[in-house]
């Protein structure tokens, strides 16, 4: 795991997981529930103030944000 | 004319789909007013049967009052059937300005304006007010119609985690550069049946130089002592700037819901709010029986004290019987079953033994949280709600579920 996906572990966990439940970098979020899109707006707009990066909407699909690995590997595309 | 052989076969799966996972909705039709005791047919063809209803959202037992029945006659006979206008063109008579008066003097705000439901409420005010300057701070299980408004506004829509103070001050303390912020919630939550914590909402408002929105759909008329509403019960009146509520429920329980709160941001709506300037206005029959509503229910606290007793003996009864229930103090008593099927299963048998509750399970609740949902209202007597008692008991008796808790019961039907 490399510090991108760290920091955007460590905000998954902060942000949407309640009583302990564990999870790592290919943990299915969306699919499994743990965030909509609804919910999902808070990620987005966290990578985007972190990195000062805008993420389209077409790339921020609920495909490419399921797990934490597809999320850090949207925000390396942009930061190209 | 072009609903082709792809399309219905498209269609057609996708509701097979919904079938298959056991999703699939169907109505039960009443043939009776809504009251304690309904006749229902079901299945449809069946024969029609009387049941106890244990999950409208009658709260106040107003649906079917007779006087508000006689009002909403008197309605139809002196200002006719409908509009055939929206409201600012020629569709506002004296009866709805004077609707909006009364619930501005119930739920103690500065102006109200009416909506044809509190669905269209809340997907016309945020984008009459706020833009893309500013954030909306949700809590996350607010329900579907303020999701969908919020997402219809160009602010920020953000979220946090369910009743989490922290988690929302965070937020707070995130967006100290938008212009407006607002933090927005249910008064009552509509699954759970818990409270919104709003006096701690208001002070982190105050704060962080934040509004506050709640929509008071499932608590106007009978949450706190005069019945006004979550704001009541926790002591901040006048402290909420955007109240939306339905008439749908506690109060008539016909149709029609309002934006109530700041003159401003009502008059905004009035300007600005597209179903309000692109839906035709509440019919006078409505009106007037909701007028009537508001009086009752100014006039005397009688049906939301019977309320508030019959949800504790109801409570009580449960849980001595050793059911798994949310706690809580609305009349919103959920009763835990985890599983789906199981849900679905102890609806029918209840069904059978005169009980009409609802199973509720995912997409409607979490997966792995289903339950049935029971309501209570000022319309039921002690004897509904014993018979009713005894129903839950000898059911949750035969599925072997009573004195247990979620392991206990997921271990044995699965989750
Ligand atoms: C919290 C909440 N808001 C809004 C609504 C919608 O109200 P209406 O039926 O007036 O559109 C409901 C009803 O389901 C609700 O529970």
């Amino acid at each position: 795991m490399d510090e991108l996906e760290q920091t955007i572990l460590d905000y998954v966990i902060d942000e949407y997981i309640e009583d302990g439940e564990e999870i790592g970098v290919e943990s299915p979020l969306i699919s499994a529930g743990i965030v909509d899109s609804f919910s999902m707006v808070s990620l987005k707009t966290f990578l985007e103030r972190r990195y000062k990066i805008s993420i389209p909407d077409d790339k921020a699909s609920p495909e490419a944000f399921d797990n934490v690995k597809s999320i850090a590997q949207v925000v390396r595309d942009i930061l190209g | 004319m072009a609903f082709n052989k792809n399309a219905r076969d498209h269609y057609n799966g996708v509701l097979q789909d919904i079938k298959d996972n056991g999703l699939f909705k169907e109505e039960r039709f009443i043939c009776s007013a809504q009251d304690a005791d309904i006749f229902v047919e079901y299945p449809s063809g069946a024969p029609q049967k009387k049941v106890i209803n244990m999950c409208a959202n009658n709260y106040l037992g107003l649906s079917s009052h007779p006087e508000v029945v006689k009002a909403a006659h008197e309605g139809l006979d002196y200002r006719g059937y409908g509009m055939s206008s929206v409201r600012f063109i020629c569709g506002t008579q004296d009866i709805h300005r004077e609707l909006e008066a009364n619930i501005s003097k119930f739920l103690e705000t500065e102006d109200t304006i009416l909506f044809s439901s509190c669905m269209d409420a809340n997907a016309g005010v945020f984008e009459s007010v706020f833009n893309d300057q500013d954030v909306l701070i949700a809590d996350r299980l607010v329900h579907a119609s303020i999701i969908d408004g919020m997402r219809l506004c160009s602010a920020l829509n953000e979220s946090f985690k369910h009743s989490d103070m922290e988690h929302l001050e965070k937020k707070l303390q995130t967006y100290q550069d938008k212009r407006f912020r607002c933090i927005v919630t249910d008064g009552v939550f509509s699954m759970d049946g818990d409270i919104a914590k709003l006096d701690e909402i208001c002070r982190l408002a105050e704060q962080y130089d934040a509004m506050v929105f709640v929509d008071d759909s499932h608590a106007s008329g009978f949450l706190g002592k005069h019945g006004k509403g979550t704001h009541e019960l926790k002591g901040v009146l006048g402290k909420i700037d955007i109240i939306t509520t339905t008439l749908g429920k506690a109060l008539g329980g016909a149709s029609g819901g309002c934006v109530s709160g700041r003159k401003e941001i009502v008059e905004m709506c009035r300007q600005k709010a597209r179903p309000y300037l692109f839906s035709n206005a509440l019919p006078p029959v409505i009106v007037t029986a909701a007028n009537k509503v508001i009086e009752l229910v100014m006039s005397t606290t009688e049906r939301r004290d019977k309320l508030e007793e019959n949800t504790k003996f109801w409570r009580k009864g449960l849980q001595t019987a050793g059911f798994d229930l949310v706690e809580g103090e609305t009349p919103i008593v959920p009763i835990m079953l985890y599983n789906a099927k199981l849900s679905q299963d102890i609806s029918r048998d209840l069904y059978q033994r005169g009980i009409y509750a609802i199973g509720f399970f995912f997409p409607v609740v979490p997966q792995g949280k289903a339950r049935i949902r029971t309501q209570i209202s000022a319309a039921h007597e002690r004897h509904h709600l014993e018979k009713a008692l005894a129903a839950f008991t000898e059911v949750g008796k035969k599925y072997d579920i009573l004195g247990k808790g979620k392991k206990e019961i997921t271990e044995m039907y699965g989750l």
